[in-house]
């Protein structure tokens, strides 16, 4: 044996050039507040900052699963349907007689279904692009809720059931702290466990994965399960929000959850991403809106803005990973998505 | 010569496996409700389709190339929001102008989408989807949030959809011109064929020479046309353009174009196909109805229509695999 | 005036590492069919690279017709009346026969504003026709089987009007009666006027079809015969006569107890009724011609691609691997021959490849515990002599040799009864592969039983205590590597001629060729 020996230590270089994005996303975050102290008066209170997350802090559960699915390499577009679907059958179950809190069960059971259905899909029939399938989802759970509940609205919910989208804790708001412990969960999840390396792997080069004896259909079912208990966790606090729901809830969320997710600087062709970024897009684009209401700009304005934020995130990302090197083999296709 | 006979006959079996159900279909509706098969509602069903049609053809080409575009519905909104706030503003202006202004509009979104997918390599799911809310955010922007309605629109204006030439609804002639001209185009013309090409081996086509590029983007480009035309239409036929037209419809398009045996991995479909596949579904709207099935079971069907599609062409191809492994002699 | 339509004269070319062909002479007379045969990396896919354009040699001369030419490019290549067929068909499996055969060849065709199907289906019919074969020009692409798609091929390159067609392994994927037919076809192309240089490893087909034959080996010439004048065994000679100059490190494992048994394995379409044993300490080859259905046999153990039928024992217990974790599970190791494919993350860095294949191993309940990762990448990695500076090196910046070595590395953080190794020195330097073999058999005396598929002769010859021969997906013989010879193993991998060749009207013709001198 020879002399040769293997440092352990990470490299200075390395550690410096990580967290390049987030910095500019911290720095974008920080703008937007000074822009919108701009508007109003007592902007920088603990108030504001506790209370405007209430408002996007739902939508927000669903930015860690989807991150995991574009991680992966694929994309999800059914999750506002599976909300208002695991959201309307909870309302119709309670108001026929189901205890609330067990309608409340009922409503995760119906969306972790959603969601493991969608990765069986995928699982079984490798051939079809998770695109395909989750249209193919997206409309069909949607329409279940339509013939559920047709165009009524449902609700009537016990008073209690309002806390959760509504309360606080001492100063903070439930949301917040449900979010808080879910953040700290996932990111053990995604980067500390052997699932999230896996992930990882798989998203990387799900060839070498599956020959190194990652078994990856297993995991693609239970990604897209977790992200049918996260929507329905979504909708539970959504419905709590607003009070009552209808079958067209949560239309257009996965619009905003993907580009939480690309703005966070995960690409699209899968392999890369940290935490961080999509929980800091959570509150730029969460304080974005806020800003544009404060500006008294419409809902309909912030359309476009978060569509066309969206499409730069994505040519963003693009390039920068097409400057850092070549993906190793077995991706899809650009066509097959 | 044997092999010919038997792919000739397998090829069109998709197609003649449509016909026999959409026959099947309608004479159980009819049974049903013997409303179904009068002159009156089968022009109805036509009519109610030929949008459906004229949106088929451009999105048969976009799957074709093996891509997808959810952002029609808002290009309908958006296209037909415009030219009906120019009739308000301008009720003199001709119908063929509308149509022009329309299609235009059309045009111009087209562009952007396939200039992302074809040059900024953006997967077309997200560039659709960014499109499709930009889109429909101008719409209501444009519109200030309020509707135009049939009192503002210009007779002429209103006529085009509900208007006839030569005996044929306009809205009938319009789709069948349009089937026309997209059939010669992807059955004769050398860049008709380099659209299956590009969806059949994306590889090869580069090998070959053929400019992917360039395909994709015309290809993106005239589905934004069509739907530009598609919502001078709209709001001409129902006489109002609000803020949520269309909304949702590009799935309803997919359905009917999968259903006419449109691939969507790329290289396959043909327009009599889509016909077909357009007409089973302006059935099913239609139908649904009439034997007391509420609407609101349209879009569950939609979507499991789409699904059940897909997955049987994916069945049908591992079957057809597994005979190729077979014939492998060891 | 040439009576050669195609002549290469000290042609040389070389890559990073390796000349692939050194010094290489070849005639292609007109109307001749002429067979090229080596082994794999005797440098003949080189070569016809050159000839279609794809690289330009870095010295010699090519002339065709007499003239001397430059070929920059395919397209160069395809305007001298040069066409190739491979293996592998690439074409559009959703649109016609007909299409596949003109699109992109505007300038045969009648590509107008309107295509004029009607001209185009026939002028592809009479192309068919003088194929013999048995569809029509609207049959679609991908219903064909690979024998009609070759036709199409061959159909796409006359419609060019080729007069110099290169067949790379054409009969591979064929049948019987399939191979019959492309005689046949080959034969009808050479009436025609076209002059054919035929690779195949199938002594048959050269009987058959060829007049002379060109044998390279090791990228370098070796020499041209006819025919008539030459025996098999000859043949068989000139590919592999060479001087064993790799030093092969010295064997000690003691060998000692089944570790793996595989009964009558087969795979529809890939192989079948494969049987063979592996022992403790011992390094069994598994060797054969490309096609031979070898890796799909090692994927078969593995789990990765199950098996159709058959079993498989793993220390005497019959296993039953469905997926690679299964085969992982009962002590298998697999080193894939495509390493950067299916072996690495290349954008990952080395201590994260190494623990891929048993991440459980590096944690407690489901946690990663990367300090012990890296510990482990550490001593592993010095112990197989990696060279790099740090375990956060990404494996993209290592050579071949030290990539394979991360695999390596990764196969060992596991205690693994059999380890398969594929083509593990492929693209490796002379170096690294010595240390390759040093690995292996230290691995052989602690025990393990290796299965190694290997297409170079002598490292079949210098590793491995026996060697299965695989042909055409079957094992056609299992030989012990101190009393075989290369010649022998050629000969089990290759298609051998039964009887002797027959003369015809055109081989008593090509009697008459002038032919070099072979050299030693």
């Amino acid at each position: 044996m020879s002399e040769r020996t293997l440092e352990i230590e990470k490299p200075r270089s390395l550690k410096d050039f990580s967290f390049q994005w987030e910095w500019f996303l911290i720095a974008l975050f920080v703008i937007i507040n000074i822009v919108n102290s701009l508007l109003t008066p007592y902007y920088f209170t603990a108030d504001t900052f506790l209370s405007t997350p209430m408002n996007f802090l739902d939508k927000a559960f669903l930015v860690y699963p989807m991150m995991m699915v574009i991680v992966l390499g694929n994309i999800d577009v059914s999750v506002g349907s599976i909300i208002a679907l695991s959201s309307v059958i909870m309302a119709v179950s309670y108001n026929a007689g189901l205890s609330m809190p067990l309608a409340m069960v009922l409503c995760l059971v119906v969306s972790t279904s959603c969601g493991f259905l969608n990765g069986f899909l995928q699982a079984k029939f490798r051939e079809l692009s998770s695109t395909i399938i989750t249209i193919s989802t997206q409309i069909i759970y949607r329409g279940i809720a339509y013939i559920i509940l047709e165009d009524k609205a449902a609700g009537k919910f016990p008073t209690w059931f309002s806390f959760l989208g509504w309360g606080y804790v001492g100063k903070v708001p439930f949301i917040m702290i449900v979010f808080i412990v879910f953040t700290i969960f996932f990111a053990i999840l995604i980067h500390k466990t052997r699932f999230g390396r896996q992930l990882f792997a798989m998203g990387n080069n799900s060839t070498a994965s599956r020959y190194s004896g990652i078994k990856t259909e297993n995991m693609l079912i239970s990604v897209s399960t977790i992200m049918g208990f996260m929507a329905g966790i979504t909708a539970l606090f959504l419905t709590s929000r607003m009070g009552s729901t209808r079958p067209n809830v949560a239309t257009g969320y996965e619009l905003d959850v993907i580009a939480m997710v690309v703005l966070g600087g995960v690409s699209t062709s899968g392999g890369k991403g940290r935490i961080t970024g999509p929980l800091l897009s959570i509150f730029i684009i969460g304080f974005l809106n806020y800003g544009l209401g404060l500006f008294n700009i419409s809902a309909q304005v912030l359309l476009i803005i978060i569509g066309a934020l969206l499409i730069v995130a994505v040519m963003l990302q693009n390039l920068r990973f097409d400057k850092s090197g070549q993906k190793s083999g077995a991706k899809h296709s650009q066509l097959k998505r | 010569m044997k092999n010919s006979q038997s792919s000739k006959l397998s090829d069109n079996a998709r197609e003649l496996g449509l016909l026999g159900f959409i026959v099947v279909l309608a004479l159980l509706f009819q049974v049903r409700n013997p409303e179904f098969l009068t002159f009156s509602n089968l022009r109805d069903l036509l009519n109610n389709t030929a949008i459906l049609g004229v949106l088929s053809v451009g999105m048969m080409m976009i799957l074709l190339t093996g891509g997808i575009d959810l952002s029609i519905g808002a290009t309908i909104a958006f296209s037909g929001m415009v030219t009906a706030l120019t009739v308000s503003a301008y009720p003199t202006i001709s119908p063929i102008l509308s149509l022009a202004e329309g299609t235009l509009v059309g045009v111009v979104i087209g562009i952007i989408v396939g200039f992302l997918v074809a040059y900024c390599k953006i997967l077309p799911i997200i560039a659709s989807l960014g499109m499709m809310n930009i889109v429909r955010g101008l719409t209501y922007l444009v519109s200030k949030g309020k509707w135009v309605s049939a009192y503002q629109m210009s007779d002429g204006f209103k006529a085009i959809s509900i208007g006839t030439t030569l005996g044929i609804n306009n809205l009938i002639l319009i789709a069948i011109v349009i089937y026309a001209v997209f059939a010669y185009f992807l059955s004769s013309t050398r860049t008709g064929r380099y659209i299956y090409a590009v969806g059949s081996s994306p590889d090869t086509a580069d090998v070959v020479g053929i400019p992917r590029k360039r395909i994709l983007l015309l290809v993106y480009t005239t589905m934004g046309a069509l739907a530009g035309l598609a919502g001078v239409l709209w709001v001409s036929r129902y006489a109002s353009a609000q803020g949520d037209t269309a909304q949702g419809y590009e799935m309803s398009v997919i359905a009917a174009v999968v259903l006419g045996g449109v691939s969507v991995s790329g290289g396959r479909g043909k327009v009599i196909g889509i016909i077909l596949g357009t007409i089973l579904f302006g059935m099913l709207n239609n139908a649904l109805p009439l034997i007391n099935i509420s609407p609101f079971w349209q879009q569950a069907i939609q979507g499991i229509v789409i699904l059940l599609a897909v997955i049987s062409n994916v069945l049908i191809k591992r079957n057809n695999d597994r005979m190729t492994l077979r014939r492998r002699a060891i | 005036m040439s009576e050669y339509v195609l002549e290469l004269d000290h042609i040389s070319k070389s890559f990073p590492g390796v000349k692939a062909l050194d010094d290489v002479h070849f005639e292609l007379e007109k109307g001749q069919i002429h067979a090229l045969m080596g082994e794999n990396g005797a440098g003949k896919s080189t070569f016809i690279k050159i000839i279609t354009g794809v690289y330009q040699p870095d010295s010699g001369e090519i002339r065709v017709d007499g003239k001397p030419v430059v070929i920059r490019s395919p397209l160069d290549s395809q305007k001298l009346g040069i066409a190739a067929i491979y293996q592998h068909v690439t074409c559009f499996p959703d649109l016609s026969v007909t299409e596949n055969i003109f699109i992109g060849h505007e300038n045969v065709s009648k590509f107008t504003r309107k295509i004029d199907w009607k001209t185009l289906h026939n002028k592809a019919s009479e192309l068919l026709e003088k194929l013999d074969a048995d569809f029509s020009p609207q049959t679609v692409m991908g219903s064909l089987s690979v024998a009609q798609q070759q036709i199409v091929e061959i159909a796409k390159a006359l419609s060019t009007n080729a007069r110099i067609l290169i067949m790379d392994e054409p009969t591979a994927p064929l049948s019987k009666r399939e191979t019959e037919d492309l005689y046949r076809t080959v034969e009808t192309l050479q009436k025609h006027g076209v002059s054919v240089i035929f690779i195949s490893h199938r002594l048959e087909d050269m009987y058959r079809l060829a007049s002379s034959v060109t044998v390279l080996r090791d990228g370098r010439y070796i020499g041209t015969w006819g025919l008539n004048e030459v025996s098999q065994d000859d043949i068989v000679k000139a590919m592999v006569g060479r001087e064993i100059t790799q030093f092969f490190p010295p064997r000690h494992a003691k060998i000692d107890g089944e570790v793996l048994r595989v009964e009558k394995l087969s795979r529809t379409g890939y192989f079948k009724d494969v049987s063979f044993t592996v022992n403790k300490g011992e390094i069994v080859g598994l060797t054969g011609l490309i096609g031979a259905g070898r890796t799909e046999v090692c994927e078969a153990i593995y789990g990765v691609n199950p098996p159709d039928s058959g079993t498989i024992y793993v220390e005497g217990k019959k296993v039953w691997n469905r997926h690679a974790s299964h085969g992982i599970k009962e002590g298998i190791g697999y080193l894939p021959e495509d390493r950067l494919k299916q072996g690495l993350v290349l954008d990952w860095q080395i201590y994260r490849n190494v623990s891929l294949a048993s991440l459980e191993q590096f944690g407690k309940r489901g946690f990663m515990d990367e300090k012990q990762e890296r510990q482990v990448a550490k001593n592993l990695g010095e112990k197989l002599e990696i060279k790099a500076t740090s375990v956060h090196d990404k494996v993209s910046t290592l050579s071949g040799g030290n990539q394979q070595k991360v695999i390596v590395a990764k196969l060992l953080t596991r205690d693994m009864k059999v380890i398969i190794l594929d083509e593990p020195t492929k693209g490796v330097d002379v170096g690294a592969k010595t240390a390759i073999y040093e690995i292996m058999n230290h691995l052989a005396e602690e025990g393990y039983g290796i299965l190694m598929v290997s297409s170079e002769m002598p490292e079949v010859l210098g590793m491995c205590d026996r060697v299965v021969v695989m042909r055409e997906g079957r094992v056609s013989a299992i030989l012990d590597a101190k009393n075989t010879t290369q010649e022998e193993i050629l000969q089990a991998s290759m298609v051998l001629y039964q009887g002797k060749p027959e003369t015809t009207d055109k081989q008593e013709k090509k009697n008459e060729q002038k032919v070099k001198e072979p050299q030693s």
